[in-house]
C-alpha cells in the first residue's frame, strides 16, 4: 500500500490558481525529488500536504488513511489534526529553529511536550524524557553536531542550523520527512553538508520528498523524479527518465537552463 | 525636616499609584491585544476604538471623568479620590501596553508559528513555549520607557486631589518655601535611576542569543 497518495490536490489564492490537479504516490522508503522553476507550486504543494496552506479540493492519504479532504468542511477538533500532522515532518527553507532554546532543546521540546499526553507521564516523566534526550543526541550525533549541544542558534553557521532542524523533524519518528529547498538559503559550501545528511538518511531508507533546485543530486539520490510547471505534473519517472529522457518541452527547456 | 517627611508621606501614594498600576496594567494589556487582534471583527472593532480614544485623549482629562462622570451621570459620586486615579492609571497603561505587546506579537516571523505546528504542538503551546519567550524579548526595552513614563505621570494624580507628592510640595510653597516642590524632582530621579537599572540588567539577561 502506498505510504502517501496524493488526489487531485487543488490550490487558489483568491484568484490565482497554484495547483492544478496534482496526482501522485509513493512507497514506503521512496525518495521523490520534486523539481520546477519558481512559482511552479512545488512548495505550495508541500504546505497543502503537511496543512501549513488549505487545499481548495482534493484528498491526501497517509498509510491509507484519508488525512485531507478538502470537499469535507466539517471541522476536525485540534487534537485530531496534530494526530494527523505527526505523520509528517518538514524541513523549511529557512529553517526556522527556536532561537531562544539551544541546540538539544530544539530538538527534545516537542517531544517532550507530546510524552506529557502519556496517560502514565507523572510516574514516567524522568524516564521519558531520558529516553527523549538520548534520542535527541543520538540523531544529532548522527549529524556531527555533538559538540554544539548548548549552543544556540544565532551562534550555528546555516549548515549547522539546517542539520539541527533536519534533527528535530526526525526526533518525532515521522513517517515522511519532507524537505522545502533545503540548500536555498545556504551557500554552496554548506549545501553538501546538508546534501550528505540528506543522503544518508537515503541509506537508511527513511521516506523522504524533497523540493530542490540541485537537480545533480536529485539524479543521485531520489529513486523518482517529479517535474512541475504551472501547477500540474509535467513528468514523473526515475532519474533517468525525466532528466536523460524528458517528455515534455517545457522539462528539457528547464533542465538545459539548469544542468 | 518635616518637609521632607511630608515629601515621604506623598510619594507613598506615588508609589502605591505605580505599582498598582503595573500589576494590573501589564494582564490588562495583553487581553486588549488578544481582543483587538481577534479575528472576531466586532470584538476587534471595539477594542481599537477603546484604545483610540484612551491614547488620543489626555490622561489629565481622563482622570477627571473617571473621578467626576459617575457622580454626574450616575448620581454615584467617586468615593476614593485613589481609586479612580487608580483606575485612571490601569485603563490608560494597558492601552500603551496593548500596543507594545502587538507590536511585539506581530513581530515574531510566521515561520516560528509554522514550525511549531508542523511539530505538533497546540496553539497553546507554540505560544507559550516559542512565542512568548521572543516577545518579552522584543517589548522590554519599549515597556522600560513607557514604564519610566508611569513613574513621571503618577503625579498627575494631584488635579484630582490626591495627596500626592506634588500635593505635599505644594502645601510649602503656598506658605513661601519653594525648595520643597523643587526636591520632588529627586524622587521621581531616583525611582527612574532604579528602573533604568533593573531594565538594563533584564535586557542584558535576555542577550543570550539573537533571533
Amino acid at each position: 500500500m502506498a505510504i502517501l497518495e496524493v488526489r487531485d490536490l487543488y490550490k487558489s489564492f483568491g484568484k490565482t490558481e497554484v495547483l492544478k490537479g496534482i496526482n501522485f504516490s509513493m512507497e514506503k522508503g521512496e525518495i521523490i525529488a520534486v523539481l520546477g522553476s519558481s512559482g511552479s507550486g512545488k512548495t505550495t504543494l508541500l504546505r497543502c500536504i503537511n496543512f501549513l496552506e488549505t487545499a481548495t479540493s482534493g484528498k491526501v492519504f497517509a498509510d491509507g488513511e484519508c488525512i485531507l479532504d478538502a470537499s469535507d468542511k466539517k471541522k476536525i477538533p485540534a487534537a485530531e489534526m496534530r494526530r494527523r500532522q505527526l505523520n509528517f515532518g518538514l524541513v523549511f527553507q529557512s529553517f526556522n529553529l527556536f532561537p531562544q532554546y539551544n541546540v538539544l532543546e530544539n530538538v527534545t521540546l516537542a517531544p517532550k511536550l507530546l510524552a506529557r499526553e502519556n496517560p502514565d507521564f507523572k510516574q514516567r516523566k524522568r524516564e521519558l524524557f531520558a529516553g527523549i534526550e538520548d534520542n535527541a543526541r543520538e540523531l544529532l550525533s548522527r549529524v556531527g553536531l555533538s559538540d554544539k549541544l548548548d549552543n544556540y542558534p544565532c551562534e550555528l553557521s546555516g549548515g549547522q542550523q539546517q542539520r539541527v532542524s533536519i534533527s528535530r523533524a526526525l526526533a518525532l519518528d515521522p513517517k515522511i520527512l519532507f524537505f522545502d529547498e533545503p540548500t536555498s538559503a545556504l551557500d554552496p559550501e554548506l549545501t553538501n553538508e546538508i546534501l550528505k545528511v540528506i543522503k544518508d538518511l537515503a541509506q537508511k531508507h527513511m521516506t523522504m520528498v524533497i523540493v530542490t533546485h540541485e537537480i545533480e543530486f536529485a539524479r543521485n539520490v531520489a529513486d523518482r523524479i517529479i517535474f512541475m510547471n504551472e501547477g500540474k505534473v509535467l513528468e514523473d519517472g526515475t532519474p533517468e527518465e525525466v532528466i536523460e529522457h524528458p517528455k515534455n518541452e517545457r522539462t528539457k527547456a528547464f533542465l538545459s537552463k539548469m544542468l | 525636616m518635616e518637609q521632607w517627611l511630608s515629601l515621604f508621606e506623598g510619594f507613598k501614594y506615588n508609589l502605591i499609584l505605580f505599582f498598582v498600576t503595573i500589576l494590573c496594567a501589564v494582564p490588562l494589556g495583553l487581553l486588549i491585544t488578544f481582543c483587538s487582534m481577534s479575528k472576531f471583527k466586532p470584538l476587534s472593532f471595539v477594542s481599537k476604538v477603546f484604545v483610540w480614544i484612551i491614547r488620543g485623549t489626555p490622561l489629565m482629562l481622563q482622570l477627571f471623568v473617571i473621578y467626576y462622570a459617575p457622580g454626574i451621570l450616575f448620581n454615584t459620586p467617586m468615593r476614593s479620590r485613589l481609586i479612580a486615579a487608580i483606575i485612571a492609571f490601569i485603563v490608560n497603561y494597558a492601552s500603551y501596553f496593548s500596543e507594545i505587546y502587538r507590536g511585539g506579537i506581530e513581530g515574531i516571523p510566521k515561520g516560528q508559528y509554522e514550525a511549531g505546528q508542523v511539530l505538533g504542538l497546540t496553539k497553546t503551546q507554540v505560544f507559550t513555549k516559542v512565542v512568548l519567550f521572543q516577545v518579552i524579548k522584543r517589548i522590554v526595552p519599549p515597556m522600560g520607557n513607557e514604564i519610566m513614563t508611569l513613574v513621571k505621570d503618577t503625579s498627575l494624580a494631584r488635579i484630582i486631589g490626591v495627596g500626592e507628592i506634588m500635593m505635599s510640595a505644594e502645601r510649602f510653597s503656598k506658605e513661601g518655601l519653594i525648595w520643597p516642590l523643587f526636591s520632588t524632582g529627586l524622587f521621581f530621579l531616583a525611582m527612574c535611576g532604579i528602573l533604568t537599572i533593573l531594565f538594563g540588567k533584564l535586557e542584558k539577561k535576555l542577550d543570550y542569543y539573537k533571533s
